[in-house]
Formats: structure tokens, sequence, C-alpha cells
């Protein structure tokens, strides 16, 4: 189905705020960057955004990386993390707001406001601009560009155009009103951003938006369909897109100050429990439910501790208050006492959903609620990481395919770059066990004792031949000793040889003659119980 | 929780042989009456039944006919002698059922053989190091999984047992205990294990033949000889044995070992 053709009309006046290079502005106050470094931001391999001073070295965006590096010695390269430009551009959506109401993010360094409105209020167009200037100056963003014109198109183009202007002080252009074809048309069609159509138009003998405008707009929408109709509203001047302005999302961040500083954790979650309600009701009143969560602790040192917590279901107060102790403990290897006192604990909801979503049904919502609440009394009882589920990886030994994730956590994402070992268990894993799977896996080896007939201890020579069959072993060292029925070894496993932590091993299984079968690893002339079959 | 109409019938009562051993508490009348009173009220708990309704939980057919009431019983409590495997296959029936399974106490758990006996793993829950707060949660545990396998601490009170079954009767939820647990509806242990495909230096291990007894607190004594593919319920061999052979240990023995070698 097509959409419906646009309804004609005049374009909306709007004023485009460009902040060029924000993705570069974001990681020098993330990473605490001086102005002038040479950094680019990597994504998948190709430099997706460079600094000023990259960019004087020849780095461009789309570059591989090692060539990116060969251009500019020195260059620092830090992941591109798009949600970091989110969450800095934020604060200057929110500067945008006071001043002037009605802005849009079409995406991070990139806003637009509907400016009929604030040029009334600030006389004129140029006056609102010069407002948005010094509000910003005041902010310490000086990099700021801002065109005016008719609908969201011309006016973009018309914030890149201040790249000619030799005006250092305020880069603005304003396009008057009705001036965005004749703007528009001198602009080569590449900047519709519709690659098929400008090689088509192209061909036809079309180079400038002006050419393309000129078109009768029933016959391109003939030829090239609702696409091809936008694209020329577009050229036209005529932006067929309005200003959507967002609402400005509610602010439901919690913060308690503690002065003096607490240190122990017992009375800093005893001042934080009525802070945590309000933050709770607060939500709750404004119809949501906050699912993740972010904790910022400040302490009196300085250091600030930030974790992010995902709960099953919801938060409500006083899971709020055991995240915040188990973050406490988990930072703190003392059990009351901590290093540094709390001066300030910052709760930001990062997910939050419809009440709705999570009502519960006029029985109940089932058997699961009940196990979230119990899980959570077992979790405040002993610990978020005491309760687990478990998943099973790759790996060839048998404790690496046992990975545990606390109840609440994502099996993917924070929980697998901490533990870095969920590995693919669909690949190959040549040298893992066949067979049945043995019951018990020891989480930490237990050391063993193979001998052979004469009772003199057995290894496995570098040829990787055994130096006698095993007779009797016992596997740890209070266990008896046992008389072995079958054995089968050595099984060599070489893991990750090119890696210094990577481990060489053999490995045997053995029947005793009660029948109970044992998983034994030899690692540098060493026996160790693996896992038992019981 | 209404009782499950007729299933009360099935329910294998205690075998009153209180004949016998009356002249054995009266032999020993010259010994003290605490002795005899204890001793008693351990027959008379013995033969009481636990439960009021025996409500069965799923479990592989493999073991529901050597367990009391032909199947775990919700609100019983069992426990495992020597084997970590049995305990797994006991837990696998309910939990490919959908029912909550939690394993607390026990680090070295294998996850991995578990789902290799149909246990899901997103319902399984692992509690590993209670430390000293055990009954606390196997207690809070007990209000909201279907089944939960322990090893059990040393010290625990016979009160604390008792208050134990008791919420788990309650709740309806069923406890196996990896160990030696003195108060249960049934002791399960591993007898006597073979397994195949090792060789002397060659093979790997394939296949496991276990036979499994099961001990009720009247000393009643039932086996079964089983394969560790039973266990798992990937043959369906022993569904086509009678689902309940006839309680005499020596009729079992004989058919059942021609089948399964």
């Amino acid at each position: 189905m097509t959409p419906p053709p646009p309804a004609a009309g005049t374009a909306t006046r709007t004023m485009m705020l460009w902040f060029p290079d924000w993705p570069i502005t974001a990681a020098l106050g993330e990473h605490a960057l001086p102005a002038d470094a040479a950094f680019v931001l990597v994504d998948r391999g190709e430099v997706f955004a460079c600094s000023p001073a990259a960019r004087q070295d020849g780095v461009k965006r789309g570059l591989r990386i090692r060539e990116a590096q060969a251009r500019c010695t020195g260059l620092v390269s830090l992941p591109y993390d798009p949600s970091l430009d989110e969450r800095t551009f934020e604060p200057v959506t929110a500067a945008v707001e006071t001043i002037m109401p009605g802005v849009q993010v079409l995406r991070p360094g990139l806003c637009a406001v509907r400016i009929t409105g604030p040029a009334r209020y600030y006389r004129g167009e140029h006056g609102a601009a010069g407002v948005v200037f010094q509000t910003f100056a005041a902010l310490g963003l000086t990099d700021l560009r801002i065109g005016i014109a008719d609908g969201l198109f011309a006016a973009e183009q018309a914030a890149r155009a201040t790249d000619e202007l030799d005006d250092d002080v305020e880069q603005l252009v304003i396009i008057p009103e009705g001036g965005s074809p004749d703007f528009l048309g001198s602009y080569p069609l590449d900047i519709l951003e519709q690659p098929k159509l400008t090689v088509l138009l192209k061909r036809l003998g079309i180079r400038s938006l002006a050419d393309f405008a000129a078109l009768s707009a029933s016959d391109v929408r003939n030829r090239f369909g609702v696409e091809g109709a936008l694209a020329h509203r577009r050229a036209s001047g005529l932006d067929h897109r309005d200003v959507v302005a967002r609402t400005p999302p509610p602010h439901h961040d919690a913060i308690a100050d503690f002065e003096p500083p607490l240190a122990r954790i017992d009375q800093l979650a005893f001042a934080f429990r009525t802070r945590a309600g309000e933050f709770v009701d607060g939500l709750r009143e404004a119809g949501l439910v906050c699912t993740a969560l972010q904790i910022r602790l400040h302490t009196e040192s300085g250091e600030v501790s930030e974790r992010r917590w995902r709960h099953p279901r919801w938060f409500d107060a006083d899971d709020v208050v055991d995240r915040v102790r188990w973050q406490l403990q988990g930072t703190n290897a003392s059990d009351h006492g901590l290093t540094s006192g709390i001066t300030r604990v910052h709760i930001v909801p990062e997910t939050v959903e419809d009440l709705a979503d999570h009502a519960d049904g006029l029985w109940g919502t089932g058997p699961d609620e009940g196990i979230h609440h119990g899980l959570a009394r077992v979790q405040s009882m002993l610990g978020h990481g005491a309760v687990l589920t478990g998943i099973i990886a790759g790996g060839r030994l048998l404790a690496d395919r046992r990975v545990l994730i606390p109840w609440g956590d994502a099996p993917t994402g924070q929980a697998q770059s901490a533990a870095a070992r969920v590995r693919d268990r669909t690949q190959p894993w040549p040298g893992r066990l066949p067979g049945p799977a043995p019951a018990t896996v020891f989480a930490d080896p237990v050391p063993a004792v193979v001998v052979d007939s004469r009772g003199l201890p057995v290894d496995v020579d570098p040829r990787g031949l055994m130096t006698a069959d095993p007779s009797f072993f016992s596997a740890g060292p209070q266990d008896e000793r046992r008389a072995v029925h079958s054995w089968a070894g050595p099984w060599p496993i070489d893991e990750r040889w090119w890696d210094p932590a990577g481990r060489v091993l053999n490995r045997f299984q053995l029947v005793d003659h009660s029948g109970s079968a044992w998983l034994l690893l030899l690692e540098d002339h060493a026996w160790w119980v693996e896992a038992s079959y019981d | 929780m209404p009782p499950a109409a007729g299933s009360a019938l099935d329910r294998a009562e205690p075998f009153p042989d209180a004949g016998a051993s009356r002249p054995g508490a009266a032999g020993r009348r010259g010994t003290s009456t605490g002795d005899i009173t204890l001793d008693l009220q351990a027959r008379i708990n013995s033969m009481q039944a636990s439960t009021l309704d025996s409500r069965c939980l799923p479990t592989v057919p493999a073991l529901a006919h050597i367990l009391p009431g032909g199947g775990l019983q919700s609100g019983g409590s069992y426990t495992v002698r020597n084997s970590t495997t049995l305990a797994m296959a006991l837990l696998a029936g309910p939990s490919s059922t959908g029912a909550w399974c939690s394993v607390i106490g026990m680090p070295d758990f294998s996850v991995e053989a578990a789902q290799g006996f149909g246990i899901n793993l997103e319902r399984l829950i692992l509690v590993p190091d209670p430390g000293s707060q055990w009954l606390t949660v196997t207690a809070a545990l007990v209000d909201v999984v279907s089944i939960i396998l322990t090893r059990a601490p040393d010290h625990l009170a016979p009160t604390e047992w008792a208050r134990l079954r008791a919420r788990l009767r309650q709740r309806g939820a069923a406890l196996i205990t990896l160990g030696n647990g003195k108060q249960s509806d049934s002791t399960l242990g591993v007898a006597e294990s073979a397994w195949e495909g090792l060789g002397s230096g060659s093979g790997h291990l394939r296949a496991q033949r276990m036979k499994i007894t099961a001990t009720q607190p009247s000393g009643r004594l039932r086996h079964a000889y089983v394969g560790l593919a039973d266990l798992q319920g990937t043959t369906r061999e022993t569904l086509t044995t009678p689902p309940r052979p006839s309680a005499g240990p020596a009729s079992l023995f004989e058919p059942q070992l021609a089948k399964s070698s």
C-alpha cells in the first residue's frame, strides 16, 4: 500500500540547530580528552567520526582503521557508542526547551524548532537565533550552526550552508520566507539522499534541484511514485514534514544528598528508603513502572560508582534500596564499613514502561509473579549474585561450559561483558567431552592421585604417551584408594596456544571397581578431578 | 487444593507388621520407658502417611513405580543417598511440565547434565551457597517453587526438620535431599552401577546401567534396574513394562535384568 500523497500547503517556518561532529563533542566530554586530540570513533572497523586534528591529517569518515592510523600517527581510536550521543544531547534539548517550546530531535547533533512563535517573542528570527547562541555560549558549546528556512529540509541545508560564512561570531543563515526554492535550486541532486533516483535523473539530464523542481508534480508522481513525489516536493522547497515537537519527558530521577556523608551501608539503606519510596510512587503516579535503572553513588573522596540494574518485573521501593546496598557491597570488600562516606545517591530510571502492561490480572498473574517475589526475598537475604540461573556456553572444559547469571540480569549484554566468557555454543569445540555429561562438575577442581600397579605416579610424556597404565587412584585428599576397572585417555587439549593464559592438559575417564565413573585432568604433572558421573 | 478423586486408594500403605515387633517391644521393657516411647513414636510416624491427599508430581516412568504412591508426591520429602544423576532424574519430571525447580547448596551441580535430563534451565534456580541461612532460604523457596534439590546441612534440629516438612505439605512442594536424610518418605540410592563403552585405555563412556533401590521408612525395599537413557527419557523401554510390578523383590529381579542386558 502506498501512502497518500502529501497535502499541498506551505512548509512550516523552521529553525534548525546543528552541532557539527556531535559524536566527537560527546566523546571529548565523556573520555575527558583535550580538545585538540587526534582521535576517531570506530564503528565496525571503520572510522565513524574524526576529530578536527585527525581530519587535518587526512582522516575521513569511512576509512579503515589501519589506513587512518597510517595517515595520522598517534591516533587514538575509541569505540563509537550511539547511546552516548543521545545521552549527552539530552541536556542540549533541555536547554533549548527552556527558551523556546517544541523541539524535535532529528538525531543527536541536529534538532529543529518551529520558529514562528519564538520569532514573535524575541522580536524577529534574528533575535531568536541570537538568544539561542547566547544560551549555548553560556553552556560552553560554541560550535553551533543555525539555519532558518521554510521546511525541515531547507532549514537543514541552510544550517549546513553556514560553512561558507566568514563570520566567526554567529554562524547563521536565514532564508527569507518563500525563498527556499531559490536557495535550494542551485544544489546538486545528491543532497536528496536518494541514490537510485539521483542516478536516474542525472541520466535524464537533470543536474540540480532547480531542474528537478521545474518538472510537473503529477508527471514526477506518475513516473517515480510516491518517493519521487516526496523528493520533488522537498526540491521545490515544500517540505511535507512538519516539526513534531517532543513532549519533554518528566523528570523522574531521584537524588538524595547526605550531609554529613554516611559511612555505613545499613545507615544509608535506612536513610534512602523514604526517597526510594517517593521515587517509585512518583513513577506510579505518572502511570509508569521502572524495569531498568542506573545507580550512581558519589563518595566523599570524589569517586563515582555507577551501575545499571535490571529487574525481572519492575522495581518497588525495597528493590531499589536492595540494589543500592548490593552495589555498595560489591564495590567494598568489608561488610558494613565503607572506605569512603557516601555523599549522594542518584537514581536514573533507564527503562520505564506503562503500568498497564505490568498490571496484575484480576486473579493474579499466575505463578511467575510469586517466583519473582520469592527470589527477590532470597536475593535481599544473600545478595544479588547468590540466586542464579544457568546457561550452557561453548567450551572444552566443563566448568567453562557452565555460565551462571544472577537472577534478573540479562543473559547477554552487561552480564556477558562481565563474564566475557560466554562463548558460542554452536561452534564445534573440538576436544570437548563425548558421551553423557557428568552430573557433578567441580567448581574448584579437586586434587587427585593416580598411580600404576607399583605405586608410582602416572604421567604423560611430552610426546603424549603414558608412562604406565593407571591402576589405582583417589579422587581428593580424603578419598579412599580406588582400583581402576577401566579407563580411557589421554585426550590432549591444547587451548589457545597463542595466549599465555591458554592451557595444555590431558583428560582421562576412569571407572573404579564400584562402578563410579570419574573425569580426571592431568595438567603440568598434577592430577585433578574435573567431574564425577555420580 | 482438593484431593484427586480416587487417588487415595492407590497410595502404598506402609506394611503393618505390628505383630512381629510387639514381642520385641515387650522384650525391651526392662530398659527404659523413654526408649520405648521413642521407639513407638518412630513406628507410628513411619506408618502414618505424611499427606492427606496423594497428588503426584510427574515422575520419570523408570522411577515412578519404585516410589511410594507411584511417583513423587507433592509435599513429600525424599533422600537420594549417593547419586546426583538420580536426583536430576527426579527433578526432570516436574521440570519438563513447566514446574519451577531450585537447587540449593550445590555449587558443583552441572547444568549441562541437567539439560540432558530435560530440565528446563530457564525455570531452574540455583542458590549455590546459602551459607548459614540454609533453612531460611529453603523455606523461602518452598513457597514459590515446586521441587527443591538440596544438600542438607549436617546439623539441623529435628524440630526444624518437622517445621520444614510441614511447610512442604502446606505448599505442595517436594524436597529432595542429597546425602543422609533422616526423615523422608523414601530413600533412594544407586546400589550397583556399571558403565559401558570404556576399555583399557580406549573408548569413552557411553551408557550406564544402575540398580536403584528405594527404601521406605517402614523398611520396605523396592528396586529397579534402569539405564541412564531410561532416566533421561530418551528410550521409552520402561513404559512397556507393567507400571507397577508386584512388589516382591525376587520377582522383579530376574525379568528386569534379562530385559536390560
